[in-house]
């Protein structure tokens, strides 16, 4: 990394790291905000940022574009919650073995659909129809509670993974997105990175240069998964309660894709810079709608920005956001 | 070093090699020449592992490797490049090269090392910021060659590195491969280029709607009335003969 660079991440840090303190103070200084809305909405860009990440590895990086990321999310989600509500296991025990079952089942969709040769936009409805199968699965079989969902006790305690204080989920959701970030910033220096950016731009000069391409994309679906579902047991831990539309429906697919594309697919900070844009017009839109009357009834006015967003973005900035940087700020660096 | 025997590959009803035979002995260039169509391409991606063979053998330095796997073969040592060039568009030259300098080791800076010498030797030098989608065809040219030069082969085979380019770009490659060969890289190359065959190759093969209809010395084949007739067509050999008798 350059030393602008460097300065930049230190900085970027330190402000996350002090901004629930800064909000509570301005709170305590009587300045009209509610400091915990903003530390949960900063809690929500970092959490957003993590998936997006495990959807970027695979699908930026790899290009193994997925519609059903979901599918690893809800697998995390249910697999803890299952061993800690149904089981009696302490959640933080639960969470690495969620963790595996992520990179299981991302092994499996892998080993399946990449042996069967799926590639671009077959591979996307694979792992869609995937997703579905399993949120039907979810609503059908016994061990899951179907439709009803599960509820987790409320049970505040750090040792329960449950925290009164929301500045603590926030900053346990920074830890992941910095440990997502420390990882696809691994894959710009290393020999895997490499291997999948060679595989995403063509798959026949990957195999002729001596690139086992069917186990390189097994394996980073794999990690993606692994990631995803990490992602999927913090969710549930902080919300208490997963249902199978919400563990597998198809919008948090979605919202992974999509803070990956409108910040830069394949770059290190894109899903970072997604997440914050899109969590932005999210808590903007809202607001405004809160404060302008006529459009109080303009409910899905988050998504109409969205959707006019991102056909900017498809339509003039392909690389996303982070393209505007130059691509040099895709964390591509030359010094050893 | 690479033993080809009875080779044939077939898509549908088209035999496009038909029994191929060919040998490439250790520190040779061997050429590969034929018209277009002849087979040529089928033939190397069939040794290179990309169709598997309908019959036939490939042994590299003694052991089979007939359909396996491109990257074991090349992981094996031989390494083919593309006659329409397939460059990573969106990473840079350097990077392009490390894609083959990661076969040998995992360290990054080694990798970067490797890469940028290859790039040099190739004469990519001042080009390695450049990004794969914007070189011009000589450069793909040379990025092919360098990404395949980087996997540290034992043998290479290139299929037309020198179609689309210029006399001078044309004798700055001879040079390059020559030089190749010199390190110790056993080379068999597909090409239209005659002056670069008789100048580069010890032996030459000649591949015709899929048959091997000759091999020998630049020289012996330029003088086989077989080869003739394939380039200029049936009868062409007599009527030269013919011409030459009445000059
Ligand atoms: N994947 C394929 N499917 C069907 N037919 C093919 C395929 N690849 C090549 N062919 C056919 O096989 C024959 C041999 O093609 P090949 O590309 O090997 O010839 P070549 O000698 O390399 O020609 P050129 O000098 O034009 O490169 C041609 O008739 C071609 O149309
Ligand atoms: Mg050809």
């Amino acid at each position: 990394m350059s030393r602008g660079t460097l300065a930049l991440c230190a900085a970027g840090l330190l402000a996350a790291i002090l901004y629930p303190l800064v909000v509570r103070g301005l709170a305590g200084a009587g300045v009209g905000v509610s400091a915990n809305y903003l530390i949960n909405v900063g809690m929500l860009v970092f959490f957003v940022a993590f998936i997006g990440q495990s959807w970027n590895i695979a699908g930026g990086f790899a290009g193994q574009t997925s519609f059903g990321h979901v599918v690893f999310f809800g697998t995390g989600a249910y697999c803890s919650t299952i061993l800690h509500v149904t089981h009696g296991w302490n959640p933080w025990l639960a969470w690495p073995v969620a963790t595996a079952a992520g990179a299981l089942v991302g092994w499996a969709i892998g080993a399946l659909a990449f042996r069967a040769g799926l590639k671009g936009s077959y591979f996307a409805l694979i792992t869609l129809a995937f997703a579905e199968v399993f949120r039907i699965l979810a609503n059908s079989v016994e061990f899951t509670r179907g439709g009803l969902g599960m509820l987790i006790k409320a049970d505040q305690r750090p040792e329960n993974f449950q925290f009164r204080d929301p500045m603590w989920i926030y900053y346990l959701a920074l830890a992941l997105c910095v440990v997502s970030l420390a990882i696809a910033w691994q894959l710009t220096r290393g020999r895997f990175g490499a291997r999948l950016v060679a595989i995403r731009e063509n798959e026949d000069a990957a195999r002729a240069l001596g690139i086992d391409v069917y186990t390189e994309k097994v394996k980073v679906l794999a990690l993606s998964g692994a990631m995803c579902a990490a992602g999927g047991t913090f969710y549930a831990q902080k919300y208490l309660y997963i249902d199978p539309s919400i563990a597998f429906g198809v919008d948090k697919s979605v919202e992974m894709l999509l803070v990956s594309m409108v910040g830069g697919a394949g770059t290190v900070f894109g899903p970072l810079v997604g997440s914050l844009v899109l969590t932005a017009i999210n808590e903007g839109t809202r607001s405004l709608a809160s404060v302008v009357p006529a459009l109080k009834n303009v409910q899905p006015l988050s998504l109409i920005v969205y959707g006019a967003m991102l056909i900017l973005i498809v339509a003039r900035l392909p690389d996303g956001l982070m393209g505007l940087f130059g691509r040099r700020k895709s964390g591509k660096r030359h010094d050893a | 070093m690479l033993e080809v025997r009875g080779l044939s590959k077939a898509f549908g009803g088209l035999k496009a090699v038909d029994d191929a035979t060919l040998d490439v002995r250790q520190g040779e260039i061997v050429a590969l020449i034929g018209p277009n169509g002849a087979g040529k391409t089928t033939l190397f991606a069939a040794i290179a592992g990309f169709h598997t063979p309908d019959a036939g053998r490939v042994t590299l330095e003694g052991h089979d490797i007939t359909g396996l796997a491109p990257h074991r073969i090349c992981a094996a040592g031989m390494v083919r490049t593309f006659q329409i060039t397939q460059p990573f568009a969106k990473i840079d030259v350097r990077e392009n090269v490390m894609v083959g300098a990661w076969l040998r080791t995992g360290e990054r800076a080694e990798a970067m090392r490797r890469a940028e010498a290859v790039a040099r030797q190739v004469g990519m030098g001042d080009q390695l910021d450049q990004l794969g989608a914007d070189l011009t065809v000589a450069g793909r040219k040379r990025l092919e060659l360098a990404r395949a030069l980087a996997t540290g082969p034992k043998l290479l085979l290139l299929d037309e590195v020198m179609a689309g380019l210029n006399p001078t770009e044309i004798a700055e490659i001879v040079d390059v491969i020559r030089a190749i060969r010199d390190s110790g890289v056993t080379i068999l190359l597909i090409e239209h280029v005659m002056q670069a065959v008789t100048s580069l190759a010890e032996q030459v093969y000649v591949l015709n709607q899929g048959r091997m209809i000759s091999h020998g010395t630049p020289a012996e084949i330029a003088a086989d009335p077989a080869v003739v007739e394939a380039y200029l067509g049936h009868g062409a050999a007599a009527r030269l003969a013919r011409g030459a008798a009445h000059a």
